[in-house]
């Protein structure tokens, strides 16, 4: 088995270039080494300007997401075993805007984010001397798959759609309004449906697929949207009868 | 620290790469994605030829049987075999995606994609079975 593997690693320093250049480097292969553990042998042993983010080493902070290979991918679960015999290709997530070497700018992604309010809405607080809101397990299991999401904008990176067009909401924000939509306590939907169904929403899901193939925790943003989509149109129905809503 | 920092809030430097026109033939998904959307052009165009047949239906049995000619010629016939393609390739792909769009639960359990997917499939079946008994007994 090979005893090293190279990593191609895409570098750009604002302040000595105008575009991104690549930089080669040799590191020790292990078996149990994931491309972040590589990353980290950079930065520690070869070159400590290497820029990039990173935190849990776990799979649960969604910070080390880079383009590994070209798949949008966390390096903190991406095996060198799985990519040999190399080099690897590392590079920043695709379609944002580039900071520094590995690290993207994600400034749109939170705004979007706070957009649809993912947060529990109640047109009323019930005072705290009421106790809890409670909550049957089949309630929880109706939307705790989108509540997975670990903000790692994988799914971003991986949609054309948000590429060709940056001011889409979406597919992860949309799957998080989902999940405060299909929670039994919640009471927003309503207003995240205005948000949701204008211009740079849903409709502009085209439905490629490739956020729920890419998602490290199975959310489904893909899913999510087009049963917003349904909802979406069954609520514009209702509206247009006599005793509709609203 | 440098005296005089480069860095803002609002760096100007940032690197934005720019979506190349060729961004569908990057992977396969994204290619299989524009061929998908692309053939609905086809789809569109059966549509339409179907709402030709119905006005000329409308207008009398020697407008529809001049239409019916023109059908019978081997551009129409080429187009149809064509557009057959694509239309069911639509249809496959269209009951495929129906458990992504449609869930149903009962009693608090999610009924499965394969069974929404197979009830779909079923009731294109049965729709069919239905057009081609009605085809058979005239």
């Amino acid at each position: 088995m090979a005893e090293t593997v190279t990593l191609t690693v895409a570098r750009y320093r604002p302040e000595r270039e105008s575009e991104p250049t690549e930089q080669s480097y040799e590191v020790p292969f292990r078996k149990d080494w994931v491309v972040l553990d590589a990353l980290n042998y950079i930065k520690d042993r070869l070159d400590g300007s290497l820029s990039f983010r990173w935190s849990c080493r776990m799979g649960v902070c969604g910070s080390c997401g880079m383009s590994v290979n070209g798949q949008p991918k966390l390096t903190c679960a991406s095996f060198l075993s799985d990519a040999l015999p190399g080099p690897i290709r590392v590079e920043p997530l695709r379609f944002f805007p580039v900071v520094r070497d590995l690290v993207v700018d994600i400034t749109d992604f939170m705004r979007k984010l706070k957009k649809v309010k993912p947060w529990v809405v109640r047109e009323e607080e019930k005072p705290l001397s009421e106790g809890e809101y409670l909550q049957t397990p089949d309630q929880l299991d109706a939307y705790k798959q989108f509540s997975m999401c670990i903000n790692c904008m994988l799914c971003y990176s991986a949609c054309p759609i948000y590429g060709l067009e940056p001011s889409f909401i979406g597919p992860a924000a949309i799957a998080l309004a989902q999940r405060y939509n299909m929670d039994s306590r919640d009471q927003g939907a309503a207003e995240r449906l205005d948000i949701l169904s204008e211009h740079d929403g849903i409709w502009q899901c085209t439905f490629v697929g490739e956020c729920s193939k890419v998602c490290p925790k199975n959310v489904d943003p893909a899913g999510a949207i087009q049963r917003y989509k349904l909802a979406g149109t069954a609520h514009w129905f209702k509206t247009l009868l006599p005793l509709g809503t609203r | 620290m440098s005296a005089a920092p480069r860095y803002t809030t609002y760096h100007p430097r940032w690197y934005r790469r720019r979506v190349s026109v060729w961004w569908w033939l990057e992977s396969s998904a994204y290619t299989g994605f524009v061929v998908r959307e692309s053939t609905s052009v086809f789809v569109a165009l059966f549509a339409l030829v179907i709402l030709w047949q119905l006005r000329a239906l409308a207008q009398g049995p020697e407008a529809y049987a001049r239409v019916l000619a023109r059908l019978h010629t081997p551009p129409w016939l080429a187009f149809h075999a064509v557009a057959l393609l694509f239309v069911l390739f639509h249809s496959v792909t269209w009951f495929n995606l129906a458990p992504k769009a449609m869930v149903l639960r009962l009693g608090g359990k999610k009924v499965p994609d394969r069974l929404i997917q197979g009830m779909n499939y079923a009731a294109w079946l049965a729709l069919s079975a239905a057009v081609a008994f009605i085809l058979v007994r005239r």
